[in-house]
């Protein structure tokens, strides 16, 4: 069918559905801090990259490994986006997102440069933990335990997420304080701080997303902007504020970049922008989203 | 009246005529990927480089006001040109040096010949820099992807990898290595199966790595470099393709990518270069004076070497010259002359089509119990000696070798 074999086809699906995997978990993040926090976060891309690095000096500075790394950095970086937070994008709040989109992108300018500064552009070797080492060959392909991993745990995180925003007492004060801070306050709730929590929230997944990068692509200060634009592309398409829509578009991208793979490999780079432009054209809300 | 006038008009000609006597004033641009995925194999080390030549040449000692810069094209053709033309209009640069990324290369040796700039190229690797497209300006320096292939292709080939499926960087560069290679390994008996154009800086090769499996065949050539070589292998290893016995040919690999990769997954490796830190005296006193200023510690690579190797030549030659002409195409005449010999690439000569000529080696990552001491890394398999590492002139499709 098509020039290639059905072998072929689900070989490349399944690679798809990973790479889909890290679109989904990121633009969770994202999809999570602009909804509830009308703040287009830029700096999205450099906190993975710091996720990952995050990974590469607890395993190599204090010796834990890959399952201390998946808690540890995700709190870790995520504490420093709280910090990030209060400093300095509270002082933005109720403006133009357009600020927000500025000063993250400031932000992450000035992190990258750091990192490259200090480590280079090569990268730094992380291996991929024992436990998930090795493969098994699924008669279509041979897939690594670390790539199926990261499908089913990327998948877990993401409903987990949904659940706990959509379904939960909690998710429910998070979603009431974005509409009207003041009435929310009025009850009682700690509005600043959730405001806080849900931020570093955002960025632990971003986080969390690095470390699950880290053993297979290189840990590299480059790797968040790599990555970034395609990841903001996502939320776009799904819409901006829609969790639900950035976990679907998120994997149904990965999946469509696999198969330009195959079919017109020159186009894997561009396809999720041409995408993009389409669904601007006919539905500007995103596939999943709301109009303002 | 009439004798001032005269010897007015007599001594602004004298003045106009002493500005194009050579001086002692050299300016050299260092262009170079300075933060992206080639930034490690030349870049700031790149840089370091220049500065270490231009210290060694002794000419700042003599009286002659040399000075360096830098800028980051940042792998984009367009910037590279911008900054060329104005070095050479604006800020009187008389040579590039550098210059990774053939895209890159390609476009700026154009601007260096309309300026009549020296052109000295270390980092790119396409062979048309001295095939079709040479010029009077540009002299290719450490290595080609001609080197590359007929080192490589040729011992692979002849290994009994007979069956290639090319990984390839979409821009000139993958396309250069991939064609070069793919002829070696025609002419050598084997056939190529089939081939992937990948954009460059892709971090994820799964999907073409699973196409280069399904096509069985026994060699998977990568014609990349940088960042996408060290990914390529990493995650072909991963996927257990070299486990299932097909071989990986990482056709332009540098110590800065085993370094990234590390000995476990980068052993028994083979490619071929023409520079390493560890091969003899003089290349490790090289190599240990550059570590020692590099921020990151590490050791030079090809690209590197060949930076500074070409920016001492070319000092070297300003010297026998007697000043600086500002005149980039008689002052590369007179280098392809003058017979060289550095401590880094040993003795060479530099041909009518601007191919600097020197031996080449193939090396072999070793593995992690082979290695004694940092940055211990590569076996020696075999030199290949100067007049056979690189494309013969009877081949040649520069212009300026005349048939």
């Amino acid at each position: 069918m098509l020039g290639i074999s059905s072998q072929q086809l689900f070989q490349q699906l399944l690679v798809g559905l990973i790479n889909g995997s890290f679109y989904a978990l990121l633009s969770l993040g994202l999809a999570v801090i602009f909804g509830m926090l009308n703040i287009v976060n830029f700096a999205h891309g450099a906190l993975y990259m710091v996720g990952a690095f995050c990974a590469y000096f607890l395993l190599n500075e204090l010796g834990l490994n890959y399952w201390f790394a998946l808690i540890l950095s995700p709190l870790i970086v995520g504490a420093f986006g709280a910090l990030l937070e209060q400093l300095l994008l509270k002082r933005l709040a109720g403006l133009d997102p357009l600020y927000s989109l500025l000063l993250t992108f400031g932000l992450a300018l000035v992190i990258e440069g750091l990192f490259q500064n200090f480590f280079g552009s090569s990268g730094l070797p992380y291996a991929i933990p024992k436990e998930l080492g090795g493969g098994r060959n699924l008669g279509f392909m041979f897939l690594p335990n670390y790539r199926a991993w990261v499908i089913v745990f990327s998948a877990v995180i993401c409903f987990s997420t949904w659940f706990l925003i959509e379904k939960t007492r909690l998710g429910a004060y998070l979603r009431a304080a974005t509409e009207n801070p003041t009435l929310v306050r009025a009850f009682g709730v700690n509005v600043p701080r959730m405001i806080t929590l849900t931020y570093a929230f955002g960025i632990g997944l971003a986080a969390l997303a690095g470390v699950l990068a880290a053993p297979i692509y290189q840990v590299r200060p480059g790797m968040g902007a790599d990555i970034i634009s395609v990841v903001f592309a996502v939320v776009v398409i799904g819409g901006m504020g829609s969790i639900l829509g950035s976990i679907v578009t998120g994997f149904a991208l990965g999946v469509i970049e696999g198969l330009t793979k195959v079919f017109y490999p020159e186009a894997s780079n561009t396809v999720v922008f041409v995408i993009m432009a389409i669904v601007l054209l006919i539905r500007p809300a995103g596939l999943f989203g709301r109009t303002a | 009246m009439k004798t001032m006038r005269l010897s007015a008009v007599i001594a602004s000609l004298l003045l106009t005529t002493a500005a194009f006597a050579d001086d002692k004033i050299v300016k050299i641009g260092e262009l170079d990927d300075q933060s992206g995925l080639y930034a490690d194999q030349g870049g700031p080390g790149s840089v370091l480089s220049v500065n270490m030549a231009v210290e060694d040449s002794g000419l700042r000692d003599k009286g002659w006001t040399i000075e360096v810069i830098s800028a980051d094209h940042q792998n984009k053709p367009d910037i590279a040109v911008g900054v060329a033309r104005q070095w050479f209009d604006v800020d009187k640069v008389d040579a590039i040096v550098g210059v990774q990324n053939s895209g890159v290369a390609l476009a700026v040796a154009g601007v260096a010949k309309e300026k009549n700039g020296v052109l000295l190229v270390s980092g790119a690797a396409s062979s048309d820099l001295t095939g079709k497209a040479c010029t009077p300006n540009t002299i290719h320096w450490a290595y080609d992807t001609y080197a590359l292939a007929n080192g490589t292709g040729k011992a692979i080939v002849k290994q009994g990898g007979d069956s290639w499926f090319f990984l390839t960087a979409d821009y000139a560069f993958g396309h250069a290595l991939q064609r070069d290679t793919s002829a070696v390994v025609e002419a050598n008996g084997g056939k190529v199966v089939g081939s992937a154009n990948i954009p460059l800086n892709t971090p994820d090769f799964s999907s073409f790595l699973l196409q280069a499996q399904s096509s069985q065949a026994k060699v998977i050539g990568l014609a990349n470099s940088g960042g996408d070589t060290t990914n390529s292998i990493k995650q072909a290893h991963e996927f257990g393709i070299t486990a299932g016995g097909q071989r990986l040919a990482a056709l332009l690999t540098f110590i800065s990518n085993v370094h990234a990769l590390g000995l476990e997954v980068a052993q028994g490796l083979t490619f071929t270069e023409t520079f390493y830190w560890d091969l003899n005296d003089g290349t490790r006193a090289f190599a240990k004076r550059f570590s020692e200023r590099m921020k990151s510690h590490a050791m030079p690579t090809m690209v590197q070497a060949g930076d500074y190797s070409s920016t001492l030549d070319y000092l070297k030659t300003l010297e026998v010259m007697g000043g600086n002409p500002h005149d980039g195409a008689k002052v590369v005449a007179r280098m392809k002359e003058l017979p060289t010999d550095d401590p880094l690439f040993g003795k060479g000569m530099i041909r009518i089509d601007g191919r600097k000529i020197h031996p080449a080696y193939l090396f072999e990552v070793k593995k992690p119990s082979e290695s004694k001491y940092p940055w211990d890394y590569y076996k020696l398999l075999a030199t290949i000696p100067a007049d056979e590492a690189f494309r013969p002139l009877s081949q040649s499709e520069c212009p300026l070798v005349k048939k």
